[in-house]
C-alpha cells in the first residue's frame, strides 16, 4: 500500500478494460514497491477476500468493505487467483483490485469457464465461456470494524460491468433473447459485531445476468432487471482464521426456454474458511453449491470446491 | 430449497450471535466517557491484576514499535501506564475512576491517521496474546475501545 499523494486518477478504470488493467498493474507495482517497510493499514482480514467478480467481499458476493490492506489516506492493491471445480465444470478467475483512501475500489476480473462434456454434447467441444468484469465500488458511510458501539453498518454501492464471450454458443444465447453484456448494480451493508467476533453482510443486486453473466443477460422468461439478495456471515475464530457461509439468490431468466427447463438455474451457496497466514497473503477454501447449470445436459447439481489465493498490499 | 436455505442461514446467524452473546456481557455503553456497570469483561480480563499485566506488556511494546514511536517520544511511560490501566478498568466494567484527559483532549495536537490507530490496535493485540487473553475476550475489550477512533483519528 502507498500513501495518498501518488494517486492520479480514478476515472480511468471506467474506460476500456485495457487501460483499467494498465492502471491497476501500475498501482500494484507501486504498492508492492513499498510493501517491504513496516506496514500500518487495515487490521487483518478486515478487507475481506476477493469475490469471483473481482470486488472485495466473500467468494460469491461483494461486501461493503474496500479491499486490500490500505485504509484512509492510503492506496492499496490486491491480486487474486481462484478456481472453482464442480461435478461437470471448472472456472478459473484472475482478479486485480485497486483501493483508494478506504473509499473507492476499482477491480477487474477475468473468468474462464470450461464447459467440458456439456460443450461436447452441444456440438461445441472445447467450449470456454469467458467473461471480463470491471467493477467500481464506493463506500458511502460507516466503518464496519471500528464503529463497534453502534449497529450502523458500513455501506457501499457498486457496479459490475460484465462483458461475456460465449464463443460458439453466442448465436444460441442471442436466439434465446439474451445479450452478451450487462451491468449489475449493488448496494452492500457490512457489520463486524466485534464483541461477538461475527461479521455479517447483506447485498442487494440489481441484475439481468444468467449464471452470473456467463450465459448472457436476460432471456425468454424474463427480460428486465431483478433485485436479488445475497447474505454472508463469518465467525472469526482467531485473528488469522474465519469460517463462514454465503447465500446468493439468482434470477432464472432462461427458464422456461425452447429447451423447456433445460437452462434452469438455481441459487448459489457456500461454506468457507479464510486464512491469512501473513498480512499480505490470504487463502480461502470453500464447499460451493452452484445448483443446476445447463441441466438439459448436465443433470446433476454442480457442487464442488473453491480455492482462492490473494496477495494484498 | 431456497426457503430451507434462507432458514438455515438465519438459524446459523442467530445461533452464532446468541452463542456469542451468552458468553459475553449484555451490551454496555462503549464510550470511554461512560462507565459500565457490568463487570463480566473486567473479570474475564483477570481483574485489575490482569489489566495491569496487559498494560505492563503494552506500554514498552508501544514505545518500541517503529510505527508508534513518533507519537510516544514525549510520553512519560509511568503516566501512560497509569492512564491505560484506569481506562481499561473503567471500560471493562471494573468501576475505576479515569483521572486522565479526555481522548479528544489527549490527542488533539497529534496527527493520527486511521492506519496509526489500527497499528496501535495490533500492538495491543500482541500484548494480549502475550498475556494469554483469549481471542474472544480480546475482541470484547477492543469493541469497547474502538469507537474512540472518532476522538483520536484526525
Amino acid at each position: 500500500m502507498k500513501q495518498f499523494p501518488s494517486f492520479r486518477s480514478l476515472r480511468a478504470p471506467m474506460a476500456a478494460s485495457g487501460l483499467a488493467s494498465a492502471i491497476l498493474v501500475a498501482g500494484a507495482l507501486t504498492a508492492a514497491h513499498h510493501a517491504a517497510r513496516a506496514e500500518s493499514g487495515k487490521l487483518l482480514l478486515t478487507g475481506g477476500v476477493t469475490s469471483i467478480d473481482g470486488a472485495a467481499g466473500g467468494g460469491l458476493t461483494p461486501w461493503a468493505v474496500i479491499g486490500s490492506n490500505a485504509t484512509q489516506g492510503q492506496i492499496g492493491v490486491a491480486a487474486t487467483a481462484s478456481v472453482v471445480s464442480t461435478r461437470n465444470y471448472t472456472m478459473k478467475v484472475q482478479g486485480l483490485l485497486l483501493a483508494i483512501d478506504d473509499r473507492f475500489e476499482a477491480s477487474i476480473a477475468r473468468q474462464d469457464f470450461t464447459t467440458g462434456a456439456t460443450g461436447r454434447a452441444l456440438g461445441l467441444p472445447g467450449l470456454h465461456l469467458r467473461m471480463d468484469v470491471l467493477g467500481v465500488k464506493v463506500r458511502v458511510l460507516g466503518d464496519a470494524v471500528l464503529d463497534s458501539d453502534s449497529l450502523v453498518p458500513q455501506v457501499a454501492v457498486g457496479v459490475e460491468v460484465k462483458d461475456a464471450s460465449a464463443g460458439g454458443l453466442k448465436p444460441t444465447l442471442l436466439a434465446l433473447g439474451a445479450h452478451t453484456n450487462g451491468i449489475d448494480y449493488y448496494a452492500s451493508a457490512t457489520k463486524l459485531l466485534l464483541a461477538q467476533s461475527v461479521l455479517v453482510n447483506g447485498t442487494l443486486r440489481l441484475t439481468q445476468a444468467n449464471q452470473n453473466g456467463l450465459l448472457g443477460f436476460g432471456g425468454t422468461a424474463q427480460e428486465g432487471y431483478r433485485l436479488e439478495p445475497e447474505f454472508s456471515i463469518a465467525w472469526l475464530a482467531n485473528r488469522k482464521l474465519a469460517f463462514g457461509a454465503e447465500y446468493r439468490r439468482k434470477p432464472d431468466n432462461l427458464n422456461p426456454s425452447v429447451l423447456g427447463n433445460g437452462l434452469k438455474e438455481d441459487d448459489w451457496w457456500d461454506v468457507f474458511a479464510a486464512w491469512a497466514p501473513t498480512k499480505n497473503v490470504s487463502l480461502t477454501a470453500a464447499y460451493v453449491q452452484l445448483g443446476h447449470i445447463v441441466p438439459a445436459v448436465a443433470t446433476r447439481r454442480q457442487d464442488g470446491g473453491y480455492l482462492s489465493a490473494q496477495l494484498a498490499f | 430449497m431456497t426457503k430451507t436455505l434462507l432458514c438455515l442461514i438465519t438459524l446459523c446467524a442467530v445461533c452464532a450471535l446468541g452463542g456469542a452473546r451468552a458468553q459475553s456481557a449484555p451490551v454496555a455503553p462503549a464510550s470511554a466517557s461512560v462507565a459500565t456497570d457490568d463487570a463480566a469483561l473486567f473479570r474475564a480480563l483477570g481483574g485489575r491484576a490482569g489489566i495491569d499485566a496487559i498494560v505492563d506488556d503494552f506500554v514498552p511494546r508501544l514505545v518500541a514499535d517503529p510505527r508508534m514511536s513518533e507519537f510516544f517520544k514525549n510520553t512519560k511511560q509511568p503516566h501512560l501506564r497509569q492512564m491505560l490501566s484506569e481506562q481499561f478498568c473503567r471500560v471493562s466494567g471494573g468501576g475505576c475512576a479515569y483521572t486522565g484527559k479526555s481522548m479528544a483532549e489527549a490527542h488533539q495536537d497529534m496527527d493520527i491517521a486511521k492506519a496509526d490507530f489500527n497499528a496501535l490496535v495490533e500492538v495491543l493485540q500482541a500484548s494480549m496474546d502475550a498475556q494469554h487473553v483469549p481471542f474472544a475476550t480480546q475482541n470484547r475489550l477492543l469493541a469497547r475501545l474502538a469507537p474512540m477512533h472518532r476522538e483520536i483519528v484526525h
